[in-house]
């Protein structure tokens, strides 16, 4: 197991908070939060160790177009960059709506 | 209470029948507590905000959930208040941790003391577990052991039901949950047994139990022949709305004047009437276990 730290600057906020997927095989759990912060911090715990570049280029891409300060946690048991994105996408849905 | 189906020709009614079904195996957890409470009345405890996860599986390397497997949830089923307590099967095979069976007992502490004070509550477990989570071990024991103590407290006041939903079945110690529920629900799928296939292969032998076997498998453990053998209550399709039902029927019923596992004697009895030298097959054992006689 891999924990993996990010923060990406933020500028609107979120109000409501969001739990998505599951710690299964190939699939992650989603706890996405407001945040006192003015940033997105996003916490990863992986089964998969070395992917480190490949999260990054994951998450980057997804909170370039969210933009909202946020606790984001990832319980991630082998997902694929897809998977990730469609889960993230999802909990964003919830937290927004 | 029977409700599946032979091996009938696909009708129109069947076929709009069974597209119209809610299949309860291919849900979630989470989801299917919130499907068989009635609708908007879902209310989670110590749900994954909370953060209970497991204290040990980080230590061992293993990423932990944010609600250890585990969703206890209040609402009401049928207009009645109920708590669901449901494992999750695809997170560490639906393993009880220490966190996770503390979840499922202390619900039924609570469900315990509701009852006392005059206020019943229907417990109903959703199990899909391979039992303890051999990472937490005697600490997964103990507390199973503690939820043992609960249904057996609690069933005196109100049934307790059980239902095996999943594709992961209900072995080890959680097995021993099952049967000491008042009524037990199964789905054909359904797979009942104190010891899982490969445990069986990997500690007598393929000569004894051929894991890869499905046909054997389910022909011995499998969810039709857990009911056609008394091992369990009401069989019904993967359906939402069957289970709903069937739920608030066992629940009219009441607390059974006798539980399974009171039946000493007569489990003694059924033991006797066979031969190890020359175990039955499946359907032997319908035959010489039918299911009418324990009822």
């Amino acid at each position: 197991m891999e924990t993996l730290n990010f923060e990406y600057e933020a500028k609107g906020s979120l109000t409501r908070r969001a739990h998505v997927g599951v710690v299964g095989s190939g699939d992650l759990e989603v706890l996405i939060e407001p945040s006192g912060k003015p940033t997105a911090e996003v916490r990863v715990r992986t089964s998969v160790d070395g992917y480190t570049q490949v999260w990054k280029d994951v998450l980057d891409r997804f909170f370039a177009r969210f933009g909202r300060a946020a606790r984001v946690e990832i319980n991630d048991f082998g997902a694929t960059p897809g998977t990730v994105t469609l889960r993230l996408e999802q909990a964003a849905e919830e937290a927004r709506s | 209470m029977h409700t599946t189906h032979d091996d009938n020709p696909i009708t129109k009614e069947r076929r709009d029948r069974f597209l119209k079904r809610q299949s309860i195996i291919e849900m979630r957890a989470r989801q299917r507590a919130q499907a068989i409470l009635d609708p908007g009345s879902f209310r989670e405890l110590l749900g994954p905000f909370d953060r209970m996860e497991s204290p040990w599986l980080p230590l061992e390397g293993i990423v932990p959930e944010s609600d250890d497997g585990v969703i206890v949830a209040r609402g009401q089923l049928g207009g009645r208040p109920a708590v669901i307590m449901a494992i999750e099967g695809a997170f560490q095979g639906g393993g009880m941790g220490e966190v996770s069976a503390s979840k499922i007992a202390g619900a039924l502490g609570l469900a315990r003391r509701d009852c006392e004070s005059g206020k019943p509550i229907l417990p109903v477990l959703l199990l899909e577990t391979g039992g303890v989570r051999l990472q937490e071990a005697n600490l997964g024991e103990a507390v199973v052991a503690e939820i043992h103590a609960e249904i057996i407290a609690l069933r005196r006041k109100v049934p307790v039901i059980g239902v095996i939903n999943g594709m992961v079945g209900c072995f080890g110690g959680m097995s021993i949950t099952a049967g000491l529920c008042s009524y037990l629900v199964v789905l054909p799928q359904a797979r009942l047994e104190l010891n899982g296939p490969e445990v069986i292969e990997q500690e007598a032998g393929i000569d004894e139990f051929d894991a890869s076997d499905k046909h054997l498998i389910w022909s011995l453990m499998g969810g039709e022949q857990r009911y056609e053998t008394g091992f369990a209550d009401a069989l019904i399709e993967d359906d939402v709305s069957a289970l709903r039902q069937t739920l608030q029927s066992l629940a009219a019923r009441g607390v059974p004047t006798r539980h399974r596992s009171e039946n000493v004697d007569e489990y003694r009895r059924r033991l006797a009437k066979i031969d190890p030298a020359a175990p039955p097959d499946g359907p032997g054992l319908r035959r010489i276990w039918p299911r009418g006689e324990m009822q």
